[in-house]
């Protein structure tokens, strides 16, 4: 890291993006008393009783829209999704049953809950970064998938 | 008003994973490589969302209802159990496979990327399985 890295921008890109999504997550819990944590917004779309749907319904519908508020002012930033579609499908039940059991994701663990200082949400972030460090290290540098 | 709000942080949060680069799977894949091309400029999402999020959960903290009157839902949990660490490391293998967590997954499947609607609908599946798993348990 040197100082033409801090100008080519992806720094100064991730530390704003990073603030947002601080400022979103504040938000939330200030003024609705929730985690901004998609995982459990997402699987309680699947299992909450009605009147606790519509919430998270609007939640998302704001995180749909996001792309399409972004592209009026700016090109959306280029997407290169490298895994093919058998990756994906079992990749993506990993990530579901995982985030379901361990009760939270990037955002409700890594964010929120190092947030508030939770010892469980400091030990699950630790984990799923480990495994994901160990995960790559074994498919691009071991067995090349 | 809640419902309002609900969508607000949802597009917040949404332009904040798009203009930190968490929703280019490439980029987070090059973010956990440690033995590649480290990209570190992903640690500065994180860093710059516990900022601000630690100025507002310690406020959150002190409250029993938040500023729109809603009761604080903050989880009391501080056993680290099987359940937790078992789930984040089949979390972190799905993410270093895929390069996807559930949010930046639900905004490119929203703008578009047809791998993206795969990589949800499959997280969903796993969501729903879980589901099940879990009322046999019980």
């Amino acid at each position: 890291m040197n100082l033409s890295d801090f100008t080519n921008g992806a720094y100064i890109a991730g530390l704003f993006g990073g603030l947002l999504i601080g400022i979103a997550a504040a938000m939330f819990v200030l003024l609705n008393g929730r985690i901004a944590g998609i995982s459990g917004i997402l699987g309680g779309l699947l299992q909450a009783a009605q009147g606790d749907k519509i919430w998270r319904i609007m939640f998302l519908l704001g995180m749909m829209a996001s792309p399409y508020l972004y592209q009026i002012a700016f090109d959306l930033p280029a997407v290169t999704i490298e895994a093919d579609s058998a990756q994906l499908i079992i990749a993506g039940v990993l990530v579901g049953l995982g985030t379901s059991y361990a009760s939270g994701c990037t955002s409700g663990h890594g964010v929120c809950g190092i947030s508030r200082g939770s010892i469980r949400s400091i030990a699950a972030t630790l984990t799923f970064m480990m495994a994901g460090i160990i995960t790559v290290y074994l498919t691009r540098h071991l067995t090349g998938l | 008003m809640l419902n309002l709000n609900a969508f607000v942080v949802g597009l917040l949060f949404g332009l904040g994973l798009i203009i930190s680069g968490m929703t280019d799977p490439a980029k987070v894949i090059g973010f956990l490589d440690l033995a590649g091309a480290w990209d570190p400029s992903l640690a500065f999402v994180m860093a710059g969302a516990i900022l601000i999020g630690a100025i507002g959960f310690t406020i959150a903290k002190k409250r029993q209802f938040s500023l729109l009157g809603a009761p604080m839902r903050l989880s009391s949990a501080t056993k680290l159990d099987t359940r937790l660490l078992l789930g984040s490391l089949v979390f972190g293998i799905g993410w270093g496979l895929s390069g996807f967590c559930p949010g930046p997954a639900v905004v490119s499947a929203a703008a578009g990327q047809p791998k993206a609607w795969l990589f949800v609908v499959s997280m969903l599946s796993g969501m729903a399985l879980y589901t099940v798993l879990n009322r046999r348990e019980k």
